[in-house]
């Protein structure tokens, strides 16, 4: 018989339409094409319903999952792509698991360029690749024009936990260390800065990346349950998630403002803006609560890799019926850094 | 930073204290006002009360564009965005502001209004530009600051023909609210906490010069200093206040001589002038009715006035019955005295104006001052 004959994508001036959606050839086309082409792994190429995947012995199964809707698609230091699978992986690893496999949905908007489709699925791909973990399963849907914002990508994670390790944030005690692994708020300036009724020229690269290489080192230079808490200041930003953490486990926490890096042109685009770099969004940094006998040991291991140079200690977990983050400030002051209210919103003077 | 760090230095910060600890007189107490939310919200973020001796009170006034806003004028916008299907233009704080009917404009924005986030009024010009087949509307609120750029870009669409944008003005000033302050009933009654000088806003007198604040200040024998936002300049400026009020002077002082002029900026005043009218009364959240305290658009600037361009009646809505916000503003009241406070009324859910914006006093000392409220956890520092 002979073979049907189908025109290749045209991955210059195509654009995504509904029959990419519609479970036909049109959609197996996108696949085959793009994203097996892209993601191409041993689990992926044989092509079923779900992948099979085996977990080490020993270990328990953490699983966590992200859905990304971002603004632009494409940032200074990164895009979509890129940030769907760091997003994930770092809420894997932040379990103190090792991250060993991903799975992808699109939701596509009818008349979404292919190119760019192109472009942010294989810096998924690299991303991918380069953090070690496979996207093993996925899928893909069309919606009408309108109906969505260009692209969303789900992602999930599978990680594999040593049996006896426990890491969490109800596990922070009053006197533990608290550590971050580098600056704050350069991912929210630098999407901030390329939105179209911003347009500044903040010079700041999101500093979207996967951290269980970082998250590894720093587990390998401490002994079992040193660590108490890890986790990734992403939407709501550093001053959020220590909230949270001081909420699960029932404590306080005493900051110095002084020693929470900021990088400059992060600094001087809050200060124009009206936004505390405390609230803005990171996606390639974590917050570790360490017992304090550990803690310089625990603050050398991040600063030998390479994502973690500007580690810093930046505070304590204290003991506190309130629950409050307390932050001294490099004037001289005290202060209550709260949850984030809302959307930050930049004042008017 | 370069130019804002050496405002901001910890080590002068304590010198400086330690100075404005020595010239307070032993027995004396001082309660001075900084009038507006930017100083607020500096002293909080700074932790500026931290530094200062126990008996300077800082009362927080009432000049934070987006508290004093009435629930009727954002009811307005909203109205605009919803029934009349305009584009709404907006600075982003107001974007929070409870209105009627459980909504904000935010909230308006989910049912299917068209409310824009801008920057500046001249973001909501290009709006209109750039969407000529509908009616954009620039939600024009502030103090002297935003008025002049509202100025401009109404003489900018006279010139350019733009015949789709107008203005919903909310303007409002600052000396005619710090004049209310002191001739209100509450801040004249008996046992009520005198307020003996006042912290004024340099950026509002980079534009009005600090001329207009001079008849007040001899009027009602205070001192008024005109300070810079830093929390050095905030810290100079309630030093400069103390040796006034020792020395039994009232001056207007100006301690932001960086940009201050006792002129101010006259070509952004000629704008001011051309485009605007003094309205008889205003509605102040938290305050009321207060008499010749904001601008409206000229009669011959009608065509851009949105209140005359679409059929919106003004509203007022009265705020919950027990909020205190009035007397918070008029330094009657401290946040912690009021019932609704930290229980019903949070900066998630603002029952009155002092809770809406960071700005507010209520705000401020919900989110970086109440744990000084309870003494155990603060003498745990």
């Amino acid at each position: 018989m002979k073979k049907v004959y189908l025109r290749p994508l045209d991955f210059r001036h195509g654009r995504v339409d509904m029959n990419h959606g519609a479970g036909g050839r049109a959609g197996a086309q996108l696949v085959d094409e793009l994203f097996a082409r892209a993601f191409d792994n041993p689990a992926l190429r044989v092509g079923d319903d779900g992948a099979v995947v085996d977990l080490p012995p020993g270990h328990r199964l953490v699983m966590s999952t992200d859905g990304h809707v971002i603004s632009p698609l494409v940032f200074p230091g990164g895009d979509i792509g890129c940030l769907a699978v760091h997003g994930t992986i770092n809420d894997v690893a932040m379990m103190g698991a090792l991250p060993f496999a991903l799975s992808a949905s699109f939701v596509l908007e009818e008349g979404f360029s292919l190119a760019e489709l192109k472009r942010i699925v294989e810096s998924m791909a690299a991303a991918a690749r380069d953090a070690g973990v496979p996207i093993v399963t996925g899928d893909t849907k069309v919606v009408e024009k309108g109906k969505g914002d260009g692209v969303f990508i789900a992602t999930t994670g599978l990680g594999a936990l040593p049996k006896d390790r426990r890491i969490g944030g109800a596990l922070a005690r009053p006197g533990d260390a608290l550590l971050l692994s580098g600056s704050i708020g350069d991912h929210g300036v630098a999407v901030l800065s390329q939105r179209e009724s911003l347009g500044f020229e903040a010079g700041v690269k999101s500093d979207t990346a996967a951290l269980h290489g970082l998250v590894a080192a720093l587990l390998a230079a401490v002994p079992e349950g040193a660590v108490r808490t890890l986790r990734d200041p992403t939407r709501g930003g550093l001053a959020t998630t220590l909230n949270e953490i001081a909420r699960q486990a029932g404590v306080g926490m005493r900051l110095q403002e002084a020693a929470i890096p900021v990088h400059a042109e992060v600094e001087a685009a809050c200060e124009l803006l009206g936004l505390d770099p405390l609230y803005i969004a990171n996606e390639g940094k974590l917050v570790a609560a360490v017992a304090p006998e550990h803690a310089s040991a625990a603050l050398a291991a991040l600063r030998a890799h390479p994502l973690g140079r500007e580690a810093a200690c930046i505070g304590q977990v204290v003991d506190d019926a309130q629950h409050f983050v307390q932050l001294a400030t490099r004037f001289g002051g005290q202060r209550i850094v709260d949850w984030l209210t809302g959307e930050p919103l930049p004042r008017i003077c | 930073m370069k130019y804002i760090d050496e405002f901001r230095d910890g080590e002068v910060a304590q010198a400086l204290a330690a100075r404005i600890a020595a010239d307070c007189e032993t027995g004396r107490d001082y309660a001075f006002m900084e009038f507006c939310g930017g100083h607020t919200h500096a002293i909080a973020r700074y932790g500026i009360a931290e530094l200062l001796p126990p008996a300077i009170r800082m009362i927080h006034g009432p000049g934070c564009p987006v508290c004093v806003l009435p629930i009727g004028r954002i009811d307005q916008a909203i109205a605009l965005a919803l029934q009349h299907r305009a584009i709404v233009a907006t600075y982003g704080d107001t974007m929070r502001v409870p209105a009627s009917g459980s909504l904000s404009m935010m909230r308006a924005k989910a049912r299917g209004a068209d409310i824009r986030m801008v920057y500046s009024a001249a973001d909501a010009l290009a709006l209109a530009r750039a969407n000529p087949g509908r009616e954009v509307v620039f939600f024009a609120i502030g103090f002297e600051t935003t008025t002049p750029p509202t100025a401009l870009v109404v003489k900018q669409a006279a010139a350019e023909g733009l015949r789709n944008f107008s203005v919903l003005a909310c303007h409002v000033l600052t000396p005619s609210a710090i004049a209310h302050m002191l001739e209100s009933e509450e801040a004249k009654a008996l046992g009520a906490t005198p307020i003996e000088g006042f912290v004024g806003p340099a950026h509002v007198s980079i534009v009005i010069g600090s001329k207009p604040y001079e008849p007040f200040a001899a009027q009602h024998r205070k001192p008024v200093v005109i300070s810079g936002f830093e929390p050095l300049d905030v810290m100079q400026s309630i030093w400069m206040l103390v040796r006034q009020v020792n020395e039994g002077r009232a001056e207007v002082e100006n301690q932001f001589t960086r940009a201050v002029t006792r002129e101010g900026n006259r070509a952004a005043q000629r704008a001011v002038a051309e485009v605007f009218e003094l309205r008889e009364a205003f509605e102040w959240r938290g305050l009321g009715e207060v008499a010749f305290s904001a601008l409206r658009l000229k009669p011959e600037w009608a065509r851009f006035d949105a209140e005359k361009r679409f059929d919106i009646g003004y509203r007022p809505v009265p705020d919950h019955k027990q909020c205190e916000c009035g007397a918070i503003l008029r330094g009657v009241k401290h946040p912690r005295d009021c019932k609704l406070f930290g229980t019903v009324c949070t900066p998630e859910n603002p029952m009155g104006s002092c809770m809406v914006s960071s700005e507010g006093a209520c705000a401020a000392h919900w989110t970086y001052g109440r744990f000084r409220d309870i003494p155990v956890v603060a003498e745990a520092a």
